[in-house]
């Protein structure tokens, strides 16, 4: 005993006066001692909680369990956390985003009983936060399925968030156990993905599709599980189409090397054969060209979407586009003959033009039909504009 | 979604009203309440706001719908010409 004070005296000088607990009583006695000890200083940390267990880590947004027939049940706090926050912003960003997910499973929040409404979500934190947060005055059990990280909607249409993930997750998690109602709550927009009448077959239970927003969740649940028509329909509000745009550039990195690449290598080639000094001018002009597509294709476009005339995306993409290159060319007006300052115009416009079209994944309203249908008149045209763009850039080189 | 209308005349869905058995379904899992109920059947008020997502034939207990589901997202439909149905991946960081 004293010698292992004496080993410790170097840095532990206090001697702590906290009475040990009964639950402690079981260890040895050095570990008693050795708690009675304060080193540098603080005292220690509180004991490590009873669910933890070895391997696993508890979560921040877990607050508490609650003890259920079907085992203990994590309690997820409705408010969101520092840590919550930067991982929004790092999905937001697409870093790490197909990452950002929890464990499937069953959690809870509030105090629910056996009566309490089971809502079934997809296990994307973003889409679990978002449920989560409404959920401040409502006792509720809240059943996550395993959609891969992926959102409700997008997880529904890839058969993730699906009629045999939903019957398998009641099952595993011993659901008939903890509640004595057979209602599931699903988010409307998981439609895509479930059967209703399949899962009653299979399991009992009664798939209620919820509204298509976890905002009005309070609402529906207060109103006897139904939905205005409302609560039921899509929306693509400017800032739902501009939180997007980020995830749309994080696409861009690697396709955009090769692409400044060949337009300065591009620049380069003239009467000299190859000159450096063009090579860095032209090739500045050419790199703009491109970055004001970017700017047309995958940021004004989406902000401005109903705005801009045109049904197809490529349409107006191109539109865009075109606004941006004849603000180029007047830039540039003093080092610009006709083919080249058509060159960069059919630039930006071709690249406008794909990067709306492409933003057409993003969007709640445009059907693959749609989309084919515009695809096949619209990759033609921008190719041919980029071949007559490219001969025109070179082609501007030796004329001038 | 007023504001948001994309191309006309293209979409996949049929409605066979005869099959109908007017349970409603459809009306409340279309995201762009294109349906609605009269004399106990289901019928389609705006077929251009369909999107084909598919939940409506996916939740018909009579197989009333038909439709051809698929996600309306140029970058997939180019991994699909590309790689093939199969191989193409929506998803992982790429998009939704």
């Amino acid at each position: 005993m004293s010698q292992k004070n004496s080993q410790h005296n170097s840095c532990c000088e206090k001697p702590s006066h906290e009475p040990v607990g009964i639950q402690t009583a079981a260890r040895p006695i050095t570990d008693v001692a050795q708690q009675n000890e304060v080193c540098c200083g603080s005292p220690p940390g509180p004991e490590s909680s009873r669910y933890e267990k070895p391997g696993y880590a508890l979560l921040d947004f877990v607050e508490a369990f609650v003890q259920t027939p079907a085992g203990p049940v994590p309690r997820v706090k409705t408010d969101l956390q520092w840590r919550d926050h930067a991982g929004t912003i790092r999905a937001r960003l697409g870093i790490n985003r197909a990452q950002h997910k929890i464990a499937p499973g069953l959690y809870c929040v509030g105090k629910p009983d056996a009566q309490a409404p089971v809502l079934v979500t997809a296990n994307y934190k973003l889409t679990f936060d978002a449920l989560r947060t409404e959920l401040k005055a409502v006792s509720a059990w809240v059943l996550v399925l395993d959609t891969r990280g992926i959102n409700v909607w997008c997880a529904a249409g890839k058969n993730l968030f699906s009629t045999t993930e939903l019957i398998d997750r009641v099952n595993r998690t011993d659901l008939k156990k903890v509640v004595s109602h057979n209602r599931l709550i699903l988010p409307q927009l998981a439609a895509t993905g479930v059967a209703a009448h399949h899962v009653k077959k299979a399991i009992g239970f009664k798939v209620i599709y919820g509204p298509v927003r976890t905002l009005d969740i309070p609402k529906f649940l207060a109103n006897g599980f139904t939905s205005e028509p409302s609560m039921r329909k899509v929306t693509f509000s400017t800032l739902e189409r501009v939180i997007l745009i980020p995830v749309e550039l994080a696409h861009l990195p690697k396709p955009s090397f090769w692409v400044l690449l060949a337009a300065f290598v591009i620049s380069g080639i003239g009467i000299q054969v190859f000159s450096f000094s063009a090579a860095w001018v032209r090739g500045m002009m050419l790199a703009v060209a491109y970055a004001v597509g970017i700017l047309a294709g995958a940021i004004v476009t989406p902000t401005l979407l109903p705005w801009i005339p045109g049904k197809s995306f490529a349409v107006k993409g191109a539109i865009i586009g075109l606004i941006g290159g004849a603000a180029i060319v007047v830039l540039f007006q003093s080092n610009l003959q006709f083919w080249g300052a058509l060159a960069l115009m059919l630039c930006t416009t071709a690249v406008g033009s794909y990067l709306a079209m492409n933003f057409t994944g993003s969007t709640p309203f445009t059907s693959p039909s749609g989309v084919e249908k515009e695809m096949r008149k619209a990759i033609p045209l921008q190719a041919l504009a980029l071949i007559v763009a490219l001969v025109a850039w070179v082609g501007a080189a030796f004329a001038g | 979604m007023e504001n948001f209308r994309y191309l006309p005349g293209v979409t996949t869905l049929t409605l066979n009203r005869k099959a109908c058995v007017g349970c409603g379904m459809c009306e409340v899992v279309c995201p762009h309440g294109i349906f609605s109920m009269h004399d106990n059947k289901a019928r389609i008020d705006d077929l251009d706001g369909c999107m084909e997502c598919g939940a409506c034939a996916k939740n018909c207990p009579a197989d009333a719908i038909g439709v051809t589901p698929g996600v309306g997202c140029a970058s997939y439909i180019i991994q699909t010409w590309i790689k093939g149905k199969n191989v193409a991946a929506c998803g992982s960081e790429k998009c939704c």
